[in-house]
């Protein structure tokens, strides 16, 4: 039998990963992107875990709320990264520093 | 489970508001060529029915509606008449830059207008999900709003950098709203009340969320230690649009906490108290003495946000209807002052030249008193002077302190306000003493003097007149 907290644990790991993955990373933008959808996944496992522990629906429709929203946030994601390689000709996060103070 | 009808005609701001913006984009698009003359003033009608609509549909009720997702109550009210407000004041400002850089599209009032409906959606959330739902409308139009100019170096930079910073704070809330999920069993924010109440922060998980959740609206504040996104983001964003993003959404950031923390985790006082007095304290701090040395107007008026945040937290810290009447009140008169602040850059600059550094400001007096005055006043308000709403802003939040006996944060906020006077008075300094050659006169065109003379004046009366906006928020709050 799989116990609630062994999901909750899953999801802190993945959650985790994401945000380490935000900071650590210094070469590449996408992988930022990358990371910020696995931030979105973990609470997804969350919220699933506890829709099915507590047998309340609700969770599972913020779930595919939380999906669409994802997609919308990565659309722009990439748009932004489109524009931010054709006016400095890198994605290097390490280059992103410009702005000082 | 039973289907109920909603009731729509509660919802009608909203409504108005989301199918206007789609008009609008429409309109746009077989009017095009004629400077959006028409999205110009469709925009400014929308909101201005807004308003009415708001008034009208919501004032003096308390319902609940959308299955307990939707909430009309008196703050909804305050809150969406503000929000409308100021972005009316935004996009009135913004026209003449836009012009002047040829960046005036449709798609600029229109993404305005739908961040807007997200603000409002937050103001009348009742549920977790609406909540979240507005958030993200609201952010995902401010991420594309800040890369409006496409050829910006910096502006691409800033829209980035705040896109993974916005986009990691929402999933810091999230994961907060899924722990709080998990231990009330609703998503509606009244039964989370009750729940959160009952349970208490003895509830590992609980506290848990609570502290994400707490993480969660301070990124969207913009308090110390997560502002790092404020000063690059005003910097890099096209001066219209940190006109936009400096005002309206920190009414939103004061609607989110309201409504998930103040109402809905009411419970939980005592922890979120602790939280919220190392934020004040931190953006107090760093707010004021980074501000000190900035060179760039931007950049130092975001500092300054962030001090002033640092104020506005105090409101939420005392925790009664008078604190939070004195925070909202603050959020208020501080956005009306930033607007005015941000809408001098934009005055001082024209095409080609952006008037940022602190030095432009200099030999104001020279070129043009009034508008000279409007700065001293303008920077008065920011300081604390008697005379200015700013001053009352401050008076209510430190009185809403004191009354909590928690004198020594009063003393701490007014010592870092006064070493925040320095730069302020700086600002003044250069604008009234200090001369440059062959400082020029004034060519900013007749719509923004109004707007920006308006704006100056109303920082002056409400400072005088305090009365009925003082009141309008404690209605707010039902006293």
């Amino acid at each position: 039998m799989v116990e609630l907290s062994d999901y909750l644990v899953l999801g802190a790991i993945l959650f985790g990963l994401g945000v380490a993955g935000i900071f650590l990373n210094r070469k590449n933008a996408i992988v930022l992107i990358m990371s910020i959808e696995l931030i979105l996944l973990a609470v997804n496992f969350n919220f699933i875990a506890f829709s099915h522990y507590l047998d309340d629906i609700a969770g599972q429709v913020f779930v595919f709320f939380i999906l669409t929203v994802a997609a919308a946030e990565s659309a722009i994601g990439l748009a932004i990264l489109v524009v931010l390689f054709r006016n400095r000709e890198t994605i290097n996060v390490g280059d992103l520093d410009s702005m000082k103070g | 489970m039973n289907f109920q009808m909603p009731d729509f005609s509660l919802a009608l701001p909203e409504l108005w508001v989301a199918t206007m913006a789609c008009v609008i984009l429409v309109v746009d698009l077989f009017a095009r060529g004629r400077e959006s003359a028409p999205a110009f003033y469709l925009t400014q009608l929308t909101l201005l029915v807004g308003i009415w609509l708001a008034i009208d549909a919501q004032w003096g009720r308390d319902a609940v509606t959308f299955s307990g997702s939707y909430v009309a109550d008196n703050l909804a009210v305050v809150l969406k008449v503000a929000m409308m407000g100021l972005g009316l004041l935004a996009f009135a400002y913004s026209r003449d830059y836009l012009r002047q850089r040829d960046l005036l599209k449709g798609e600029f009032y229109v993404l305005g207008l739908l961040g807007i409906l997200g603000m409002m959606v937050m103001a009348s959330a009742h549920s977790m999900l609406t909540m979240y739902l507005g958030l993200e409308l609201l952010s995902l139009c401010q991420y594309a709003l800040v890369a409006f100019n496409r050829d910006s170096r910096m502006g691409s930079e800033a829209a980035m950098k705040y896109f993974v910073l916005g986009a990691l704070s929402s999933g810091l809330l999230l994961y907060g709203l899924s722990m709080v999920y998990g231990v009330t069993g609703s998503l509606d924010l009244g039964v989370i009340r009750e729940a959160a109440a009952g349970v208490g922060a003895q509830n590992i998980m609980l506290a848990f969320g609570l502290t994400f959740v707490v993480v969660g609206v301070a990124f969207k504040f913009g308090a110390v230690p997560f502002h790092m996104w404020i000063p690059d983001v005003y910097q890099g964003a096209p001066t219209a649009v940190t006109l936009y993003i400096g005002t309206a959404p920190k009414v939103a950031a004061v609607a989110l906490f309201m409504r998930l923390i103040g109402e809905g985790l009411a419970g939980l006082q005592e922890h979120w108290e602790l939280m919220l007095v190392i934020l004040a304290v931190g953006s107090l701090a760093v707010g004021n003495i980074f501000a000190l040395v900035q060179t760039n107007m931007k950049r130092l008026l975001a500092y300054s946000t962030i001090s002033h945040v640092g104020f506005l937290l105090l409101g939420f810290i005392a925790g009664t209807p008078e604190g939070y009447t004195a925070a909202l009140f603050y959020a208020v008169s501080y956005s009306l002052m930033a607007a005015g602040a941000f809408g001098m850059v934009i005055l001082l600059s024209r095409r080609g030249f952006e008037a940022e550094e602190v030095e432009d400001m200099k030999g104001l007096n020279d070129r043009h008193s009034g508008f000279a005055f409007i700065m001293l006043i303008l920077m008065f308000s920011m300081t604390g002077v008697p005379g200015t709403v700013g001053f009352y802003a401050k008076w209510l939040v430190l009185k809403a302190v004191i009354d909590v006996d928690m004198v020594w944060l009063a003393v701490v906020a007014v010592i870092f306000a006064v070493i925040g006077a320095f730069y302020y008075l700086r600002v003044l300094k250069m604008v009234y003493f200090d001369r440059v050659e062959g400082g020029e006169a004034l060519q900013a065109p007749a719509g923004l003097r109004v707007v920006l003379a308006g704006n100056g004046l109303a920082v002056l009366i409400l400072g005088i007149f305090p009365d009925s906006l003082i009141a309008a928020c404690a209605a707010a709050f039902g006293s």
